[in-house]
């Protein structure tokens, strides 16, 4: 009973981290229709910031991580999303994909493959017990951070102008431009915003996730890549959708890293086959769903001319 | 596209491969280089294979190299020497553990597997498009991957398998890099192939003329499968070891891109960006360990290690971000002066 809490509550912290890539992911899909691969790359940075920052107090490291993230987001979004403005969602997505390879290419040649270890807040990840079930802090706080941030970004999206401006343009970009809706404003807010979000989860992922304590040039790929399935299984036309969808995906990885057994010959047996059992679970809800597990209606499935 | 000026179109693609061919085993070059040239050439075979599902279609494919892979895991194990089976890949089931078979053999074996591997795949798949196609093909390499990287029943498992017969010479790989252009070709001017790009163009017009839009992709899809497997079984026959690492997520960004900068809309595009991405790679490669002279002289040393792998990543973002349509925005080869310049084809952009 206490080991399936104890999954329950892990599964959950899991599940708020990609829930806050999903929502990083979806806030510039939603102004830019860009599916943005080098996401993971902005965490990269950030997480380097840290770890070259080890021996300087954390605020200060924090805030430098938060820096190196907002300006790579910027520059990311003056040097290549602009231009990119009218290409095909085909080539955007290979276009990120190329640029995530290059930020990669750039760390492994001025880093080394060897990952660098990454220090925050060592107490953060101790233990405590409550009722028979041990929780390292950093669950409880990923959890709490997670909150935060998205009643945070209702806050914005819903009560302040700009927020208001970004929710338009994702419903509809041409007749919010008609309305006087600035298009690159909006555009810019987007990506800081979804910037300060990958910030955050460069400071979280390192102390939540054991086999992310080491910052090398593949830092966060793979939680990259787990986010951007679910954010379209979720629904990426709808940030409410496409955060859920992260969220399941987190949820959906924790509890079967819990409960599969460890050994097992055949596929789909045993732990080693995790990522199959979840690959093959979305196949299949992509086939029931392909316009999203948490799209109401099925409008979506119509072709847009 | 008329008909006149149709086969001309693959005089382009052809030459090229075969001037990439003769180039690389005559004495114009250093032997050395005999290898990078193979290499692109079997680049130019999987880029290709790729290009007949996602330039005919419209549709991206994230896990063409599901295919790739398993003609490269189904060639390399059945030409492993059934005496070094028992100490390479003890695991093995049975039948695949005590035969082996010759190289032409195991070629058709990885075109044969990953045809059908691409058919029972696509039959599901081929109903989705937009992102949902992209995501769960791209679901179906996780898959590949995953298995591939741990049963050891159908192969080495997490560990690396060697001793595979280095037999992919210089004229193998420029009849396999022909051969799937030729087949590419045929099929993008056959029937089928145009019932496919009208449906890329326009899908509702597409059906309204009848056309099956799920069945030209699967066939689209199985015949890209099987050009991959064999383009696989020429791949793992160049390197003589593999990994499942060396045909998952690398290899699909590189084939991908490779495609996108050539230009996703034609063949031509495809063998284009293809070669002009290998033989970037090989230069700055070259370039590094210094045995590029001009550059030598001119920096006055070697180029700065780690060039290459930036070099390549910097081309690769800087052409798609500023020629979103690829270095031959699409267009087939044609010669010059011959016609009249065509606009330039209008991309569809779903």
């Amino acid at each position: 009973m206490t080991d399936d809490v104890q999954t329950l509550v892990d599964a959950v912290a899991l599940g708020s981290i990609y829930a806050l890539m999903a929502v990083g992911i979806g806030l510039v899909f939603g102004v830019l229709r860009l599916v943005n691969f080098a996401y993971g790359q902005l965490i990269m940075a950030g997480a380097y910031a840290l770890a070259l920052t080890n021996d300087q107090p954390v605020l200060l490291s924090i805030a430098l991580c938060f820096a190196v993230v907002l300006a790579l987001s910027l520059a990311l979004e003056l040097a290549a999303f602009r231009p990119l403005r009218r290409a095909s969602p085909t080539t955007m997505l290979v276009a990120t994909f190329a640029i995530s390879y290059l930020l990669q290419s750039i760390a492994l040649v001025k880093f080394g493959a060897i990952g660098k270890i990454v220090v925050v807040v060592p107490k953060l990840s101790e233990p405590v017990t409550i009722g028979g079930v041990h929780i390292r802090w950093i669950t409880i706080m990923t959890i709490i951070v997670a909150v935060l941030v998205f009643a945070a970004l209702m806050v914005l999206l819903t009560k302040t102008t700009i927020g208001l401006h970004m929710r338009a343009a994702s419903i509809d970009p041409a007749t919010a431009r008609l309305l006087g809706v600035r298009a690159n404003a909006v555009i810019t807010a987007a990506v800081l915003v979804s910037g300060v979000i990958a910030a955050i989860v460069a400071v979280i992922l390192p102390m939540a996730v054991p086999e992310r304590l080491l910052v090398g040039p593949d830092f966060a790929l793979r939680e990259t890549i787990i986010v951007l399935v679910g954010v379209v299984v979720g629904g990426i036309d709808r940030l409410l959708s496409a955060t859920l969808g992260g969220f399941t995906m987190g949820v959906a990885v924790g509890l079967l890293s819990g409960y599969l057994p460890s050994s097992g010959a055949w596929p789909f047996t045993s732990s080693v086959y995790l990522d199959s059992a979840v690959f093959m679970l979305v196949i299949i809800v992509l086939l029931i769903r392909p316009e999203g597990l948490f799209v109401r209606g099925r409008h979506a499935a119509l072709e847009r001319v | 596209m008329t008909d006149r000026r149709g086969s001309l179109e693959l005089i382009g693609p052809v030459l090229a491969l075969a001037l990439a061919g003769i180039v690389g085993s005559t004495g114009f070059v250093d032997p050395a280089l005999e290898n990078e040239f193979k290499g692109a050439l079997v680049s130019v075979a999987i880029v290709v294979a790729l290009y007949v599902f996602v330039g005919n279609s419209g549709v991206v494919s994230f896990g063409h190299v599901s295919f790739v892979a398993v003609g490269a895991f189904a060639a390399g194990v059945m030409t492993v020497p059934v005496a070094l089976k028992p100490t390479i890949t003890p695991g093995l089931f049975a039948f695949l553990g005590e035969h082996s078979v010759g190289n032409l053999a195991s070629l058709a074996l990885a075109a044969v597997l990953g045809g059908l591997f691409a058919l029972v795949v696509g039959i599901p798949l081929m109903r989705l498009s937009g992102l949902a196609a992209g995501i769960a093909t791209f679901a179906v390499l996780g898959v590949t991957y995953n298995i591939l990287n741990n049963w050891e029943k159908i192969g080495p498992g997490p560990l690396t398998l060697t001793t595979i017969p280095e037999t992919t010479g210089l004229l193998q790989a420029t009849i396999g890099a022909i051969a799937v252009v030729a087949v590419a070709f045929a099929y993008q001017r056959s029937r089928y192939g145009r019932k496919l790009r009208a449906s890329r163009e326009d899908p509702a017009a597409a059906r309204a003329a009848g056309i099956d839009i799920h069945r030209e992709r699967l066939w689209a899809f199985a015949l890209s499968g099987a050009l991959s497997g064999l383009a696989g079984g020429l791949l793992v026959h160049l390197a003589g070891t593999l990994q499942a690492r060396d045909v998952y997520l690398d290899l699909t960004f590189l084939t991908l891109a490779m495609l996108v900068v050539g230009g996703v809309g034609s063949l031509w595009g495809a063998v284009v960006g293809a070669l002009a991405v290998s033989a970037l790679d090989s230069f700055l490669l070259r370039a590094e360990s210094g045995e590029v002279g001009f550059v030598d002289d001119l920096l006055g040393k070697p180029l700065w290690g780690g060039s290459r792998l930036v070099g390549v990543a910097l081309f690769m973002a800087v052409v798609l971000v500023f020629l979103p349509q690829g270095l031959t925005r699409g267009r087939e080869f044609h010669l010059p002066r011959l016609g009249r310049r065509r606009a330039v084809a209008q991309e569809s952009s779903a």
